[in-house]
């Protein structure tokens, strides 16, 4: 982690906190809703960033915690608005709108599903790991769909967004500053994880497993706790998706989520502090801007990552460090 | 459930599985020979399908589109590797999943544009059309999907004969064990793997073609066969032909059947709505978890080589 990786992320942070305040101030809500989007975005990329950038591990199965996330913050909230407990026996269990309460459950639920994901996939190495990842994801895709009890394929509504003390998570500049803040606690973390000894295990381990198992570490270890801390930060950047689109669905579980995810990284830079914030930054304005221009956005979409793959290597913070180099 | 429902059944899962198969072979091979992940090729199945439909429409011929399938599939993969790909294979996978990712975005925007968004219909041409009667069990199955089932072990041993008995295939394999050394011996690799990603191409556009005349033909077909086939790939092991071959009958067989047998299963002890909801949540889930279950086993599949 140098310096610039701090300034980099701190300018970037200061830059979508000021859009929002802007936006603001200018009564432009459709532009709260969109740096929103970029925070909770750019917080599920911040944790496959950890497993996939600093760690070498390449889910192709984020979009499972992702989705568990936002399944979970949905189910609780919609059993509190509908007055049904969850379950009555063998305990009386009730659902709630309660935003400290859902986020707990959340990076439980979360965190074991990454547990058990991880520790069986981690036997795996390679193009093994993206596809078992993949199939992970897959399955709980699968049963998401074929299950009718919270909507099946058709998703699931909630039609207020849960609350937090102090706050009127409706309006959009509240529930822009919660996910903002949940940003930068996501970058924070990352960044202490990172230099800690716990990091440079982590990232020993990408390079050469070997000789971390031979000053003592267990590779397997350090590996599955950065899949575990992975899959809560993007679980919780999930349950904030489905508050701010008030509904979740399986679409949201799909492959082309975990793909999206790991564009974000990629695109602003792999192993960057602020490069999954940054990609999905760009990501979106790409897809706000192209889809005004053509119907076929998506194709104009797909030929700007290609070219970026092709010869923007280390993706936008990449090309920062090459300019920057140059001068 | 009668026998011959449960052979009936039992076919339709071969057909699926030899379906599947056509669609593995290429990914095995590219990701054999050049180490690419190819997110794409679920695109090239949909091209074969989109020009099988559209020339069979025009010309009214099933076979005339069968033809067109094969080589309009083949000319978009030559296509895709010569412009992108071929500047892909020495990079790490993370960057082939993007570029690959970002094509399919291309081709099924591409193909939307060009076949608006209301699907295509193909025919059954009228040789294959209605069913026929087995003489086992006294059966009578559709002619069409028996004849896909003759068609994939066809080329299945037309891809063994290839690779076993033919120079191409000596090359390939070659290309498999040794790059370079086989760069060293005058072999043109480039080339050798254009023809490699073509062949692979025509035989996932063959698929989409067969398969467009049983489904309707519409943009994002082909995702999740793409998802099947890396299923299916990874269970046969990486770069096998043969494990390809097993590893798609395993999930065609597997997700069919299953999805026939589990709501019946779970009859027995659950009401009936009960039993269909929790069968189909699994049956859906079911090739995944034996996915699982192998690379847990086996972590580099079935007929992989150790990494």
């Amino acid at each position: 982690m140098s310096t610039r990786d701090t300034s980099i992320s701190v300018l970037s942070l200061l830059l979508l906190g000021s859009v929002a305040v802007l936006a603001q101030w200018l009564d432009e809500p459709y532009f709260i809703t969109l740096a929103t989007k970029v925070c909770i975005l750019g917080m599920a990329g911040v944790g496959l960033n950890l497993a996939l950038g600093y760690g070498g591990l390449v889910s192709f199965g984020h979009a499972a915690f992702f989705g568990i996330g936002g399944y979970v913050a949905g189910i609780l909230a919609s059993h509190a608005l509908n007055y049904e407990p969850i379950m009555e026996s063998p305990w009386l269990l009730e659902g709630t709108t309660r935003m400290l309460v859902i986020w707990p459950i959340t990076a439980l639920v979360c965190g074991l599903f990454a547990w058990l994901i991880g520790a069986l996939s981690l036997r795996t190495s390679g193009v093994y790991f993206i596809m078992i990842t993949l199939a992970f994801a897959q399955m709980i895709y699968y049963f998401a769909i074929s299950w009718p009890s919270y909507g099946g394929e058709d998703g699931l509504s909630v039609y207020l967004r849960s609350t937090f003390p102090g706050l009127n998570t409706m309006t959009g500049i509240h529930f822009f500053a919660i996910a903002f803040v949940w940003l930068m606690l996501a970058m924070g973390l990352s960044s202490r994880l990172v230099q800690s000894r716990f990091g440079l295990a982590l990232q020993a381990a990408r390079q050469n497993p070997i000789r971390v198992s031979a000053v003592g570490i267990s590779p397997y270890k350090v590996q599955l706790t950065a899949f575990v801390i992975s899959g809560v930060i993007t679980g919780i950047a999930g349950a904030l998706y489905t508050d701010l689109n008030r509904f979740v669905s399986p679409s949201v579980l799909g492959w082309h989520t975990s793909g999206e995810i790991m564009v974000f990284v990629i695109l602003g830079g792999v192993a960057r502090l602020a490069g999954p914030l940054l990609g999905a930054a760009v990501f979106i304005i790409l897809e706000q801007t192209l889809g005004g221009w053509s119907e076929n956005w998506q194709f104009w979409l797909g030929a700007v990552l290609i070219v970026v793959v092709l010869y923007g290597r280390g993706g936008i913070i990449g090309l920062l460090d090459r300019r920057s180099a140059r001068e | 459930m009668s026998a011959s429902l449960f052979i009936e059944q039992l076919l339709n899962g071969l057909q699926f599985g030899v379906m599947l198969f056509l669609m593995s072979a290429g990914l095995t091979l590219v990701f054999g020979v050049m180490g690419l992940i190819n997110l794409a090729h679920g695109s090239l199945y949909m091209v074969g399908a989109f020009a099988a439909a559209a020339v069979a429409g025009w010309s009214g011929s099933f076979w005339l589109g069968l033809a067109a399938s094969l080589m309009a599939a083949a000319l978009a993969g030559a296509l895709v590797e010569i412009v992108v790909l071929r500047r892909l294979y020495r990079r790490d996978h993370l960057d082939q999943v993007l570029a690959t990712f970002a094509l399919i975005l291309m081709f099924s925007e591409g193909t939307r544009w060009l076949f608006g968004a209301f699907p295509l219909y193909l025919d059954v041409p009228e040789v294959l059309s209605g069913s026929m009667h087995l003489p086992v069990l006294d059966i009578v199955y559709s002619r069409y999907r028996l004849a896909i089932i003759v068609c994939g072990f066809v080329i299945a041993l037309g891809l063994y004969l290839l690779i076993a008995k033919t120079r191409l295939g000596i090359r390939i394999r070659a290309g498999q064990s040794d790059r370079q050394m086989i760069a060293a011996l005058g072999v043109d690799i480039s080339t050798l793997y254009t023809v490699v990603f073509a062949l692979g191409a025509a035989l996932a556009g063959l698929a989409g073609a067969l398969v467009g005349a049983i489904q309707s033909v519409e943009v994002g077909m082909g995702e999740p066969v793409l998802i099947l086939a890396f299923v299916v790939i990874v269970i046969g092991g990486i770069g096998s032909i043969k494990g390809a071959l097993i590893g798609a009958i395993i999930v065609g067989l597997t997700d069919t059947m299953g999805r026939f047998l589990l709501p019946v299963f779970f009859r027995q002890f659950m009401d009936n709505a009960a039993a269909s909801s929790v069968g189909s949540a699994l049956a859906s889930m079911l090739i995944y978890i034996v996915m699982a279950t192998i690379l847990i086993v086996r972590p580099s599949g079935l007929f992989g080589k150790a990494s």
